[in-house]
């Protein structure tokens, strides 16, 4: 993992007292509200419906137990004993109060963490791939470039006034964990023939009300060049992407009114004047930091046995362990999306054993995962059982990795100013129908629901293979169907299928999907997704609609 | 929400507001006075040694003419707007080592940020509180990037 040095410390530090000063200038009411506003959100501070909301920053999703057991102190301290794990690998705290904020960002900046950049139209905390350093699949850990991008970001002087906010992700496989098609830019690390690592540059996906696949600026840029490379994207978006219309600001609009290849010439005119300025970190700073990514000393001794005797493990670690690089050892997923529980939430006990779990079983690491759950990247095989049944005592064990129940749901109309509709109940009455019968979850098979409270699509509803999407509808709240979305490598855009529902018509319209996917499927192993791309969306609107 | 958020803070003192824009400037040399030329008057051959760039302007249009500019001021009618950000770099990466003001909606927790890309001058729509000022531009020990000001990175304090 990166440790700060005294530089990184410095900069936080500086951070942190120069909020304060904006914080106490808000309250002598020297700046106004509106002035104020970007101030606190590029601090991560949100006012709510009830409450500040407070988001803090998990670099590319990976802490180690030290800061989960801060998250778990600040939880307890300044919330109401619960974190939330955002599809940003963040977590947020729903129920900030302005006076203690000042203790709150010295506490984080004792663990070397912050809420910089976690909102506001800024470049936003970098995503990467929850398997990192741990997959099979990888050319290489992907994080060490997402920390260069995390430095280069941060507090940038050109771009903190952007047209809107700006995302990047960067992954490392041609398995996609980050849905990278669907950021501002997404990085792909490879490796070519000649051994070198490069990356292919998608620019102009998102989700949102103009749902876009992001698509190739750039097949190869040298990794030694890719921060100069994205500053000229950047420079391009800062100068003409939309001002006029907030709906129309994000770079994805960008690209599209130029069309990709004027947008494509654009980018290179810019890099070929920024390249030569030396932007780029020294060879010397990569090594640095990829030094302090080095994997793990992995015992090649390891037992590369499991005992499976124990029918409930057994299907725990069919469910949610992954295969290791390493042999002996294993990636263990934590569902945060138990029976009756809201996607994404984790207690403060709970932050806490598996801040312990980490530092016991784990090399001291935990990944924070887009679909809004946990991950344990470096176990030992022989170790399993022990970190299961501890997870299983804080209800952490439920075996429903991209299962039916495990969805991913924003935190709607219960706690965000824009929805429309709520979220979390919906979720819930839709796994409240599977969750007791694991067998039917498995047998449904891989099946990835997403639940937006608003047009704004923070629940990734379009990413959906089956998405639902809250709105306003006379003062009630209604819901729309789509299906057929992905944010994998195989990614694509959800559309929508019919007329909405009401709150009940939309739990009982999943539950026809399923029925009739599960009459229609090819064959058992036939993913839902499959299914609808192979049949395409006429019959399953028969199915729902009659 | 943001109500909520005024009502916080009502009854505490407004601050005095002054009509007269507070110049703020970190340059050596004289201070430049005279007419300032829209960017379309300027470039259609007026006789001018200072310019003002609008959000939409294209900065680049200035370079073939940098040897008899002695002012850019680029505008900022919203705070918002970070367009001028580029324009000022975009400048300075070019060669430009005259005054570039930042004009208009210009704010103290901004002034960091532009001093970086290049600006040296600052005309804010309301006066800037001099200690507030000095604490803002003194703020932060490194930085993470090159910019237009010269600061080293990190990377190469880390690397020498």
């Amino acid at each position: 993992m990166y440790r700060y040095d005294q530089y990184d410390q410095a900069i936080v530090d500086a951070r942190v007292a120069e909020f304060k000063d904006q914080v106490a200038r808000r309250l002598r009411n020297e700046i106004t509200e509106d002035q104020f506003k970007p101030l606190r959100l590029m601090n991560g501070l949100y006012l709510q419906l009830h409450a500040y909301m407070l988001r803090v920053a998990i670099p590319y999703g990976t802490l180690s137990g030290t800061q989960m057991r801060m998250l778990a102190h600040i939880a307890r301290k300044y919330d109401r004993d619960y974190g939330h794990f955002t599809t940003r690998q963040n977590i947020q705290y729903n129920w900030i109060k302005l006076e203690q904020f000042a203790d709150l960002l010295d506490d984080l900046s004792k663990v070397e963490m912050h809420a910089f950049q976690t909102s506001g139209n800024c470049i936003r905390n970098i995503s990467s791939d929850q398997f990192a350093g741990a997959a099979a699949d990888e050319v290489a850990d992907p994080r060490p470039y997402a920390e260069l991008l995390r430095q280069w970001s941060t507090l940038h002087p050109e771009f903190s006034f952007l047209p809107r906010k700006f995302k990047i992700a960067v992954i490392a496989s041609d398995t996609d964990r980050a849905a990278i098609q669907l950021h501002d830019i997404g990085l792909q690390l490879r490796r070519n023939d000649a051994g070198d690592l490069g990356f292919r540059v998608y620019v102009g996906g998102g989700m949102g009300r103009t749902p876009i696949l992001g698509q190739v600026v750039r097949d190869w840029i040298p990794v030694g060049q890719f921060l100069s490379y994205s500053e000229a994207i950047l420079r391009v978006y800062n100068r003409y992407g939309r001002r006029d219309n907030i709906y129309k600001a994000r770079i994805k609009i960008l690209v599209t009114e130029l069309g990709i290849e004027e947008f494509t010439r654009q980018v290179e005119a810019e890099w070929a004047l920024l390249e030569p300025l030396g932007l780029d970190a020294p060879q010397a700073e990569y090594d640095r930091i990829i030094a302090q990514f080095a994997p793990p000393a992995f015992d090649p001794a390891a037992n590369d046995d499991l005992d499976l005797s124990d029918p409930d493990f057994r299907l725990w670690v069919e469910q949610n362990v992954h295969p290791h690089k390493a042999p002996g050892y294993a990636i263990a997923t934590i569902s945060l999306k138990p029976r009756a529980g809201i996607p994404g939430d984790a207690s403060s006990a709970q932050m806490d054993v598996i801040a312990d779990l980490a530092e016991r079983y784990a090399q001291d690491e935990i990944r924070v995962t887009h679909s809004q759950n946990l991950v344990l990247a470096h176990v030992r095989k022989s170790d399993l059982y022990a970190v299961w049944q501890a997870l299983e005592a804080v209800d952490l064990a439920t075996p429903n990795l991209d299962l039916v129940t495990d969805i991913i749901a924003c935190p709607g109309m219960d706690y965000c100013t824009l929805a429309n509709a709520r979220s979390i109940p919906i979720a819930q009455k839709i796994a409240a129908k599977f969750e007791n019968d694991i067998a039917e979850q498995r047998d449904i098979g891989e099946l990835k629901i997403k639940v937006s409270g608003c047009i704004n699509g923070c629940g990734h509803h379009h990413a959906g293979h089956i998405g639902i999407l809250g709105v306003d509808k006379k003062g009630e709240e209604a819901y729309q169907l789509l299906l057929g979305g992905s944010g994998a490598e195989d990614a694509s855009l959800a559309k929508i299928l019919g007329p909405g529902f009401d709150e009940n018509g939309i739990v009982a319209a999943v539950d026809r999907l399923i029925a009739f996917y599960r009459s229609a499927r090819a064959a058992p192993d036939e993913r839902f997704l499959d299914t609808y791309r192979r049949l395409g969306p006429a019959p399953f609107k028969a199915a729902v609609y009659g | 929400m943001d109500n909520q958020d005024q009502q916080a803070v009502a009854g505490a003192p407004t601050p005095a507001l002054d009509d007269a824009p507070a110049r703020l400037r970190l340059r050596d040399d004289a201070p430049f006075e005279s007419p300032i030329a829209p960017l379309a008057d300027f470039l259609a051959g007026g006789n001018f040694a200072a310019v003002r760039l609008e959000p939409g302007d294209d900065a680049r249009a200035l370079i073939p003419h940098f040897g008899r500019l002695k002012l850019i001021e680029v505008a900022f009618p919203k705070f918002r707007d970070g367009r001028g950000y580029s324009a000022a770099r975009i400048l300075r990466e070019a060669g430009f080592s005259g005054e570039i003001r930042a004009a208009g909606d210009v704010l103290v927790d901004q002034l960091g940020f532009m001093r970086r890309v290049g600006f040296d001058s600052f005309a804010p729509n309301a006066p800037l509180d001099p200690g507030t000022v000095a604490a803002t531009l003194d703020r932060f020990p490194h930085v993470y990037m090159k910019s237009s000001d010269g600061r080293p990175p990190v990377w190469a304090l880390r690397h020498g």
